[in-house]
């Protein structure tokens, strides 16, 4: 599931990043699940290490259909781009289990774009400040942005990359209970942000554990 | 009384964090790591456990799924599941198994408590 070059992020580092992530999202989910009232299921997240085009594949894979996402740009020792995304097919139904489902269609596809900016910032920026605050930097977090269309084009926005086409790679599925309700949130990081993300990797996991990182191997 | 305790995690660093709490909280228990639910059905089958720490997310069966299986197999091993997720529905299936709810990175004082009344709970129940 797991698969990154020793050179980037090491065994542990990568470990501690999906777990960051991990709690990340769980809380996320907490505050999803107080807005639409039901149970939302989250897998294991995966965290790759991919070219571009290897990650529009890994989202084209489970897809065939039209995309809406709900999209935030990170900026800070690590910047890169968190996208809440699902089905467009599902938007309407996550709209009216966010406004508790009593409104009629007219005024839910009124309200679609602000719901979905307005339920995507929530998650989105519950998974960011948790895995920023255990890495103890501060983010700046951008105002959501609403996209739709097909995954490729969620992966080319500008500004393009500066360090070529490898990029981190992160997502998790989500559902919800007795709705309609399946997306996946994912993550984008840029290879200049890796750097600064294995320095901020190695010090959360020497808190954490208490062992200094080049003794990681050592039996517990 | 030194118990005998089965962290169950598939991230080694929380399994690490785990171990550095109870090294400091309890250096005398004897501390068994497991990556999954079906490794740890496996450890707990061969030899009992008093305490178990489960991680709720993981690969396979989640820590629901086995805090159940744990308590068919050892009606008076402790059990606490550890997530960041606090929904309610896990959090009342948690309750219905009799485990113990941790919210995650779990705290050393956090665990202090646990721990504490656990041993107590043990004690009680002339383990």
């Amino acid at each position: 599931m797991i698969s990154l070059p020793a050179t980037v992020l090491d065994e542990l580092e990568l470990d501690a990043l999906t777990e960051l992530v991990n709690i990340g999202v769980s809380r996320a989910a907490a505050s999803l699940r107080e807005m639409v009232g039901r149970q939302v299921l989250l897998s294991v997240p995966t965290v790759k290490l991919v070219s571009r085009s290897q990650a529009v594949e890994l989202l084209g894979q489970s897809e065939t259909n039209r995309l809406v996402a709900v999209h935030q740009v990170f900026e800070g020792d690590i910047t890169g781009r968190a996208m809440l995304i699902f089905p467009e097919v599902n938007s309407l139904e996550l709209v009216r289990a966010v406004t508790g489902g009593e409104l009629p269609l007219e005024d839910i596809i009124e309200l679609e774009q602000e719901a979905l900016a307005e339920t995507g910032n929530i998650i989105l920026n519950g998974c960011l400040a948790t895995i920023a605050n255990m890495l103890k930097r501060s983010l700046k977090i951008s105002l959501p942005e609403i996209l739709r269309g097909e995954g490729p084009e969620f992966f080319e926005l500008a500004p393009p990359p500066e360090a070529g086409d490898v990029v981190l790679f992160l997502y998790i599925n989500f559902s919800v209970s007795e709705r309609d309700i399946r997306g996946y949130i994912a993550m984008l990081m840029d290879m200049p942000s890796l750097e600064a993300l294995k320095v901020l990797l190695r010090e959360f996991i020497e808190r954490t554990t208490g062992h200094s990182t080049t003794a990681t191997d050592a039996p517990l | 009384m030194a118990y005998k305790i089965l962290i169950v995690d598939d991230s080694k660093l929380a399994r690490m964090a785990a171990a550095k709490a109870l090294n400091s909280l309890r250096p005398g228990w004897e501390r068994v790591e497991a990556t999954n639910a079906d490794e740890a059905l496996a450890l707990a089958r061969q030899s009992s456990f008093d305490i178990a720490l489960l991680d709720f997310n993981m690969p396979g069966r989640d820590g629901l799924s086995l805090a159940a299986d744990l308590r068919d197999l050892d009606a008076t091993m402790l059990v606490a599941l550890v997530s960041a997720n606090v929904q309610h529905e896990i959090l009342s299936r948690a309750a219905e198994v009799g485990a113990q709810f941790l919210p995650k990175p779990v705290t050393e004082p956090a665990l202090g408590e646990f721990l504490d009344a656990a041993e107590q709970r043990l004690k009680a129940a002339g383990r």
